[in-house]
């Protein structure tokens, strides 16, 4: 069973929607014991870091993730990715679970004028090394994002990229910690292809 | 590369897609999880579904076939039509919708982007605009397009902008239903004045159109149209076929 994390993060419903259709059960939860008994968690998560972690921090379920992270398979998505490194600078400075080395930082301080923000739709991905997330995965294949913010100083993690003025990290793996910055769930067959990998791993 | 993307939109009244949709010439369809089924495939980006009931019970059968899409169909999915509140929003994005689209209801309190934006986010806030030539000026449009709201369209898109929009749709009431194209001067003026992405609506009557679109204006970021879709006037796969060969990226 996959445990996704409820802290109160909205739309579940693709995710739920994406697991059942790879043939695997997931319940939403702030349940410790259901956490405990899962084989593998999701973090999910929209909006606005400090509070996204603020929300998870009052739930009482950070040391038990940090806990788990050591012991079974943890994906975050989006902000759930963003959630696992040590800080982010979004709207001041917030502390983030420390999981993965690494900031989270505006893309707006690094792109030129002639890039949207947020960084909004289909992009393709590249993989600077081999990861077991991506095994039914080809080079080229298009993943959805929609994000204004980006995790650097953690190329030993990176996973994947997309080109977007720079190399926007896709996603990240340090050990069993897994972090995806685009919407498996919201990319199609590719992204169940992703969501697979990580239910196997 | 970011893809261009192609986005229909589905008018849904009462649980049904409005008008429907011509499958393969020989039915129409108005099951509105059928035709998301049919648009993936096709490979549509994303799918608007713009609810015109005025109806408790309409709005009921509205999130109930959200609910359906949502757990189904794993592209993004954009909800607009009657959002005036923040229980509006929350209403939808309980029921599967990724992006929430305000039109009148941002004209009629302005406050309700940046609450929006801050309770949900800035990447599911999306303001749509109905816009019209009146003398030298764009002016924003409400109640589908009827009312002079009395604003102008750029102060309007950077206002958005500002408050916590994540996406602009700017609807050319002057070329919509026009199937001449799509309204290039003032997509060009929006996009030079916000940075946000924008996506063009109104207009595209051929493939050429969304070409047109693309090349011509690079920060446009992507198309919606609705009936050329529904009535196999476009057809998704070929289209897409097209920008590729034109080396505009999609997916």
């Amino acid at each position: 069973m996959i445990a996704i994390i409820d802290y109160g993060v909205g739309n579940l419903y693709s995710l739920l929607g994406s697991l059942r259709r790879i043939g695997k059960e997931a319940a939403v939860t702030a349940d410790p014991e259901q956490i405990r008994g899962a084989d593998r968690i999701i973090l999910p998560g929209v909006g606005a870091f400090g509070d996204a972690m603020a929300r998870l921090r009052d739930t009482g379920l950070v040391p038990l993730l940090l806990d788990q992270a050591q012991r079974k398979p943890l994906l975050g998505i989006c902000l759930g990715m963003q959630l696992l490194f040590e800080r982010s600078y979004e709207y001041g400075e917030h502390t983030g679970l420390g999981l993965l080395r690494g900031s989270v930082v505006p893309l707006a301080e690094v792109l030129g004028p002639e890039f949207r923000i947020p960084h909004m739709g289909w992009n393709a991905l590249r993989f600077p090394k081999p990861s077991p997330l991506f095994r039914y995965t080809r080079e080229g294949e298009y993943v959805y994002y929609v994000h204004s913010f980006y995790a650097t100083d953690c190329e030993e993690s990176v996973i994947a990229t997309s080109e977007y003025g720079i190399p926007v990290t896709g996603a990240v793996q340090s050990g069993s910690v897994f972090g995806t910055q685009f919407h498996p769930e919201k990319s199609g067959e590719t992204g169940l292809g992703i969501l697979r990998a990580f239910s196997e791993i | 590369m970011l893809a261009k993307r192609i986005v229909p939109c589905l008018d849904i009244r009462d649980g049904r897609v409005v008008k429907g949709v011509n499958f393969a010439g020989i039915r129409e369809v108005d099951d509105p999880v059928s035709l998301a089924r049919f648009y993936n495939e096709s490979g549509a980006d994303e799918l608007v579904f713009y609810d015109i009931t005025a109806t408790y019970e309409g709005r009921s059968l509205f999130t109930d076939l959200l609910r359906r899409v949502a757990g189904e169909i794993f592209i993004p999915l954009t909800v607009g039509g009657g959002i005036r509140s923040l229980e509006d929003f929350d209403r939808v994005l309980r029921s599967g919708a990724d992006k929430v689209s305000v039109n009148s209801g941002a004209i009629a309190d302005p406050r309700i982007i940046g609450e929006a934006a801050k309770r949900y986010g800035d990447q599911c806030v999306v303001l749509s605009m109905d816009v019209k030539r009146v003398g030298d000026a764009f002016h924003v449009f409400s109640h589908g397009g009827r009312i002079d709201a009395g604003l102008d369209a750029i102060e309007w898109a950077v206002y958005g902008a500002e408050h916590g929009a994540g996406e602009i749709v700017v609807n050319s009431i002057d070329t919509d239903g026009m199937k001449q194209g799509f309204d290039l001067p003032l997509l060009a003026q929006i996009t030079a004045h916000v940075r946000l992405p924008v996506v063009a609506s109104g207009g595209a009557g051929c493939i050429d159109h969304f070409l047109d679109l693309f090349r011509t204006l690079p920060a446009v970021t992507a198309g919606l149209a609705a009936s050329v879709f529904h009535f196999k006037e476009v057809d998704i796969a070929q289209l897409k076929r097209v920008l590729a060969r034109n080396q505009i990226p999609v997916r």
